[in-house]
């Protein structure tokens, strides 16, 4: 009876079915899904594309601040501020009219990626905040937990014990709490950002500011903790005096002090981002194929599915093993920041 | 503003909005679990630990107990030879006693058969003597004035009568 039905919907899919034939701009598509927008589009419906508009916060230097709802912008210029979309980089902007020109107004407005931080972010806290409730109701000394509360101790104790603790050495305790939540923010981040649909979905670790920003936190964590045998190495090594009278090596360490959290930065970004961008180019083979007919339609559809499956549980690895690796590489970074020279001699 | 270069606005949000995941987390959320499971270990270690040196103690306990055990068998083997020797030797002695007080009373009682047969003997004796005598009075009050020869005869009968007496 089941394979009936399977045969019954293949012969069906083969009709002509008249398909609006609406032209996909590619780019578009890619590039509204990965990037940042002042709006949360969610879907259209019959042409009308629904959205919850963002507050948008600006500041004029002429005019001072000005908050308001990105529904005004779809209209045109709202108190002197007009949406700017660059068709070379596919980017939205608000620029600022003024009498001396255009000018670009600070902007620190809740866009879509904001948006899903500050969700995520919440889950993120819940999600540790409930799983920490347990051990303030039970002795913790006395039995262990089980159900959602065991879940949270055992990825906390994993990412301690098998990352933290043989990477950042002695004074692993300091640090733990940072490292626990770079591994956690970034984990629950790229999770939702795999999920298709409001609230999830959004870019968020595949962005570059995100990225930027926690790089920027390991790289506080490990240059202002650093300790002497740190800074000595890296501005006196253990090298021919030549090398350091031409401070070649400093300069390179220096230089090493900054690659480390860039290479942080540009791996989660990348790998994120390159994710979603598999995820989305699968799907819109769906629709790329629409005009080549029913037959060739759903035969490649069928294949996108299957790899939009494969390409999804791949982002799956993908979301805890960049997690994963960020904090791994902090910790050694900040694990190499403390140590201690006795140690180096052994 | 384009893919690779970090928005400021995001930048700002993302950096404050991190700051207080980071203050709530690192005040309420990890330090809570990693210490308790840091305590938990200790605990459990602890436990372990003891438990070893419980049975460490039980071990030695139960050796204890075994010589302690061993010990008064050894005890009691000892005690029973002991009481079965003193057993045998009472009994033997016993048996020497009545012996030899069997004896005594044997010779006791054969001193006082001889005395009493010696005495009875005497009295016999005596009564025979008395009777031999009177018997010899009525022989010679009715022949004693026949002859020489009688005469004789009588004396050494006298003779022979008191000395047998005297014996």
């Amino acid at each position: 009876m089941k394979w009936l039905r399977y045969i019954a919907v293949l012969f069906l899919s083969i009709l002509p079915v008249p398909l609006s034939a609406e032209e996909l701009d590619m780019d578009e598509y890619l590039y509204g899904h990965v990037l940042d927008s002042y709006e949360w589009h969610i879907t259209t419906v019959n042409g009308h594309p629904v959205s919850i508009p963002l507050p948008v916060i600006v500041h004029s230097k002429t005019t001072g601040w000005h908050v308001f709802s990105s529904r005004h912008l779809e209209e045109g210029p709202y108190e002197g501020f007009y949406l700017v979309h660059d068709p070379e980089t596919h980017k939205e902007r608000i620029m600022e009219q003024t009498p001396d020109g255009d000018v670009r107004p600070l902007d620190i407005s809740i866009t879509k990626n904001v948006a899903g931080l500050m969700f995520n972010s919440l889950v993120l806290v819940l999600l540790i905040l409930i799983g920490a409730r347990w051990y303030k109701k039970h002795d913790a000394r006395e039995e262990a937990p089980g159900g959602f509360a065991g879940l949270i101790e055992m990825l906390v104790s994993m990412v301690e014990d098998d990352i933290i603790k043989p990477c950042v050495g002695p004074d692993y305790k300091r640090y733990s709490p940072y490292l626990l939540t770079a591994f956690f923010f970034i984990f629950v981040n790229n999770l939702l950002g795999i999920v298709p649909f409001f609230p999830g979905g959004a870019n968020i670790t595949g962005n570059i500011a995100v990225t930027f920003a926690m790089a920027m936190f390991t790289f506080l964590a490990v240059n202002l903790f650093g300790n002497k045998h740190y800074y000595k190495d890296i501005f006196w090594p253990d090298v021919p005096m030549f090398l350091k009278v031409i401070p070649l090596m400093p300069l390179i360490e220096i230089i090493g002090m900054f690659t480390k959290p860039f290479s942080l930065m540009v791996r989660l970004f990348a790998n994120i981002l390159a994710g979603h961008m598999m995820i989305l180019g699968v799907v819109a083979v769906v629709f790329l194929t629409a005009e080549l007919g029913a037959a060739m339609n759903s035969g490649l559809t069928v294949i996108a599915v299957v790899f939009g499956v494969f390409m999804d549980i791949l982002e799956l690895l993908v979301a805890f093993l960049q997690a994963y690796i960020f904090t791994m590489l902090s910790s050694v970074f900040i694990g190499l920041s403390r140590q201690h020279p006795e140690e180096e001699k052994e | 503003m384009s893919l690779i270069t970090p928005d400021f606005g995001l930048l700002f949000w993302m950096t404050l909005i991190f700051g207080i995941v980071f203050f709530v987390l690192a005040k309420f959320g990890f330090p809570v679990i990693t210490d308790m499971v840091r305590k938990r270990k200790e605990r459990i270690d602890q436990s372990i630990a003891d438990a070893r040196a419980i049975e460490a103690r039980m071990a030695a306990l139960a050796e204890e107990q075994r010589q302690m055990l061993d010990e008064a068998r050894k005890e009691q083997s000892a005690i029973l030879k002991e009481a079965s020797e003193t057993k045998a030797r009472i009994l033997a002695e016993a048996k020497e006693q009545a012996r030899a007080e069997a004896d005594k009373i044997l010779a006791d009682a054969r001193t006082q058969i001889a005395a009493e047969k010696e005495s009875a003997l005497r009295d016999v004796r005596k009564e025979v003597a008395l009777l031999s005598v009177s018997i010899a009075e009525k022989i010679l009050r009715k022949d004693l004035s026949v002859d020489e020869a009688q005469r004789e005869y009588i004396d050494k009968m006298v003779d022979e009568t008191t000395r047998a007496g005297i014996n």
